[in-house]
């Protein structure tokens, strides 16, 4: 069952086409990966989704119904890239009103908030405000505030910038825990190495447009160059053959490429018949962060202005 | 509409327990007595001392020009325009003969500026010295007499009653000019202090960034409006705490009152009620207080004060949308703020000048026009309304002003919420006039 889907959604501002034709599904329980260059539009993705933003075109379905930012709001979590708070405000209270402008009631928001500091260990703070915390710790009260109304779809922007990686694991913690309660997680960001450690589907856009999307061990699979690693000794002397090319070699083994037609067995026939003692064999999967450079890379650097005929 | 609730609830509670709220609101009426106390007691130590020289050719001046306390005429004959200055005078006034049926121009030399009322005041006891001069000489009476007669004749006290109808209400044309020049500028002063924390918060949510987290639980619109009221809120929670300062003030001030200088006040209510208007037995202050009393009484606190927080409210909720607009569409520079705020803050001072106009001639076209139109009625209507309703404000005149203003603030928050909308979320450049005005009117 889909939680969130997507349909054609267009949103064009007078310059930019800023997201055009994006569709894509988010099942119950996921944590999704929303993968883009600066600028790609997926901050804009995001506002449609949390109804700050109507589209241009398109629908969002949330649990096959359609999205009512309105009513929904209370269904929805999101922590903006650029986080915000009211500097002058006690902590505690804050995170009641937050709780409570998203549909708590009074007393449900203040057991919810002690929660959570009691989890996060922030109790000290109730009577501190904002412009006391440090940037790290205004980041964890952030996420709190976030996820507190138990929204059944959690869109962080960024959760990870500025946390030591003491906190940083804290709410990766904090994210797995929610996604095995039922929640949905859409997760933007950059950083490649967190959505492989993190993520279980994952979509990448680009200039307004989606150019990715799937499961990370599919798109792994979808973009391996058939690059494999050996360890052997001794390494057979001549390199050269019709199976496959050797990309880099050392004292250990080689890195190789199998040649078009040709499987991994036969490499390895090739090392058994030249007495070669192999002690690994393992396939090299690009990582995503190569994926990413490698689909974005050539389309130029930052996304230029263009008129929209519309 | 429970957000709004809460929304309205935080504005106004995280004000109200400001501490500068509080210092605020009992500093401020003591800062407005000391600012009045101050300009008063400028102008009495400003006034100073002139002494003139006279060198007169009549030889009669010296007998009827009066000196007082702030025009001293010296008479010391060889005193000329070359010494005067040195003679310790600040002018010389040169009488040539006059003659009887022909203007005759006189002069007066100064080094300093004397001031117009000054030269008014001079002018005045030179012709009444004239005046003086040709009764006592072409008829037999004697100076004593004349004098006595003079003094006899000061028995005749204007005291002004607006007519309304069938009955006549006592008036204070002094009063209601200060009722109505204090009212309009109250107005000015809150709608410029209430209207820039409107903009100021606006701002605060929108560098803070707190705008993208609340928007994504309530729509702009609602936030812009329980800004608005939560703040109005609390200026009308100030505006009440003054109105009972003042009570206890004035409690206070009585106690200070002499006990005998109340009895005889009394005493003369009493007279008065008798139809009994004879005064000559009590004393100045008595009198005093007793028409202040008099004409406090008469006036209509009541109208007063509702039509007060009618126009506070109006005038605020007209304004305070276009400021929450200007406070959406800036980013951190306050410089934008500023030449933003231009068009925002010029009829609102355009209406106080209006307004001082109005507080003096409330019946003038001038005044019923600015009346009318909401840019300016909250300021110029306070103005003209201590003056009377029904008479010098007719009952349709404040019911359309009132009509119009609730009418312009439902305009003014439907446009400016449209601007805020799309403010309150785009940092980067500051858009031009172009495209708010598209923000505002292109739907969608």
């Amino acid at each position: 069952m889909n939680l969130l889907e997507v349909h054609h959604l267009k949103k064009y501002f007078t310059t930019q086409k800023a997201v055009d034709d994006i569709s894509f599904s988010v099942e119950k329980g996921a944590i999704f990966g929303l993968l883009g260059p600066n600028g790609a539009g997926k901050t804009t993705l995001i506002r449609m989704i949390t109804g700050i933003f109507y589209p241009d075109e398109g629908s969002i379905l949330l649990q096959g119904k359609k999205f009512n930012a309105d009513a929904d709001s209370a269904r929805i979590g999101y922590m903006p890239e650029e986080r915000g708070l009211y500097k002058k405000m006690k902590i505690g209270e804050q995170a009641i009103y937050l709780a409570r402008l998203k549909g708590l009631s009074a007393s449900e928001a203040l057991s919810q908030v002690k929660d959570w500091f009691i989890r996060f260990e922030m109790q000290s703070w109730w009577n501190k405000k904002i412009e006391d915390l440090s940037k790290g710790m205004a980041q964890k009260l952030q996420f709190v505030t976030t996820v507190l109304h138990k929204p059944e779809l959690i869109i962080l922007d960024e959760p990870f910038s500025g946390l030591d990686p003491v906190n940083a694991n804290l709410i990766k913690d904090e994210i797995f825990r929610l996604a095995k309660n039922g929640s949905s997680i859409i997760f933007s960001t950059h950083r490649m190495e967190q959505v492989e450690e993190i993520c279980n589907q994952i979509i990448l856009i680009n200039k307004g447009k989606k150019i990715l999307d799937g499961t990370v061990s599919r798109v792994k699979q979808e973009y391996k160059e058939n690059l494999y690693r050996i360890t052997a000794s001794p390494l057979p002397a001549q390199d050269q053959n019709e199976i496959f090319e050797v990309l880099s070699k050392n004292e250990q083994g080689l890195t190789l490429r199998i040649k078009e037609g040709h499987t991994p067995n036969e490499v390895l026939r090739y090392f058994i018949d030249r007495q070669s003692g192999i002690t690994a064999f393992t396939e090299l999967l690009p990582s995503l962060n190569e994926i990413f450079i490698k689909l974005v890379e050539g389309t130029s650097l930052s996304r230029q202005f263009q008129p929209v005929q519309s | 509409m429970n957000k709004i609730g809460l929304i309205i609830r935080r504005e106004y509670i995280t004000r109200v327990r400001n501490k500068t709220f509080l210092l605020s609101t009992f500093l401020l009426p003591l800062m407005i007595v000391l600012f009045i106390a101050g300009t008063v007691f400028l102008a009495m130590k400003g006034r100073t001392n002139h002494r003139i020289a006279v060198s007169d050719e009549n030889g009669y001046f010296k007998d009827y020009l009066k000196s007082d306390s702030s025009i001293f005429f010296d008479f010391t004959p060889g005193i000329d325009t070359l010494n005067y200055a040195e003679k310790n005078c600040s002018a010389v006034l040169i009488i040539p003969i006059l003659k009887e049926g022909a203007k005759t121009i006189y002069r007066l030399k100064y080094k300093k500026q004397l001031g117009l009322a000054n030269i008014d005041d001079l002018e005045k006891r030179i012709n009444a010295a004239i005046t003086d001069h040709l009764i006592y000489t072409k008829t037999n009476i004697t100076r004593s007499r004349l004098d006595s007669i003079r003094s006899a004749s000061d028995i005749a006290e204007l005291q002004t009653f607006s007519d309304e109808g069938e009955k006549s209400q006592a008036s204070s044309q002094g009063l209601s000019y200060g009722i109505g020049y204090v009212c309009g500028f109250l107005i000015y002063l809150l709608t410029f202090i209430y209207g820039a924390m409107v903009m100021r918060g606006v701002m605060e949510e929108k560098t803070s960034r707190v705008a993208e987290v609340i928007v994504s639980s309530v729509k702009p619109f609602p936030l812009m409006l329980g800004k608005i009221i939560g703040i109005g809120a609390v200026g009308l929670t100030q505006f009440l705490l003054w109105i009972g300062l003042i009570v206890v003030l004035v409690m206070v001030a009585q106690a200070f009152i002499p006990h005998e200088l109340l009895q005889e006040v009394n005493d003369i209510q009493q007279a008065n009620a008798m139809g009994n208007a004879s005064m000559a037995r009590s004393s100045d202050a008595a009198r005093q207080i007793f028409a202040v009393k008099q004409s406090i009484q008469h006036a209509n606190w009541l109208l007063i004060i509702g039509s007060f927080i009618y126009y506070f409210i109006g005038g605020y909720l007209f304004y305070a949308s276009l400021f929450a607009a200007v406070g959406s569409v800036v980013n951190e520079d306050p410089q934008e703020a500023q030449s933003l705020l231009l068009p925002i803050s010029m009829p609102i001072i355009f209406s106080f000048i209006i307004m001082t106009i109005a507080a003096q001639d409330p019946g003038g076209p001038l005044a019923v026009w600015a009346s009318m139109i909401p840019f300016s009625s909250p300021i110029v209507m306070m103005a003209r309304i201590p003056y009377g309703v029904p008479t010098t404000v007719p009952y349709w005149q404040l019911l359309l002003s009132m009509a119009l203003l609730a009418g312009g603030f439902l305009f003014t928050t439907w446009m400016a919420g449209k601007i805020y909308r799309t403010g309150i979320l785009l940092y980067g450049k500051k858009p031009s006039w172009k495209t708010m005005w598209k923000w505002a009117f292109n739907a969608q």
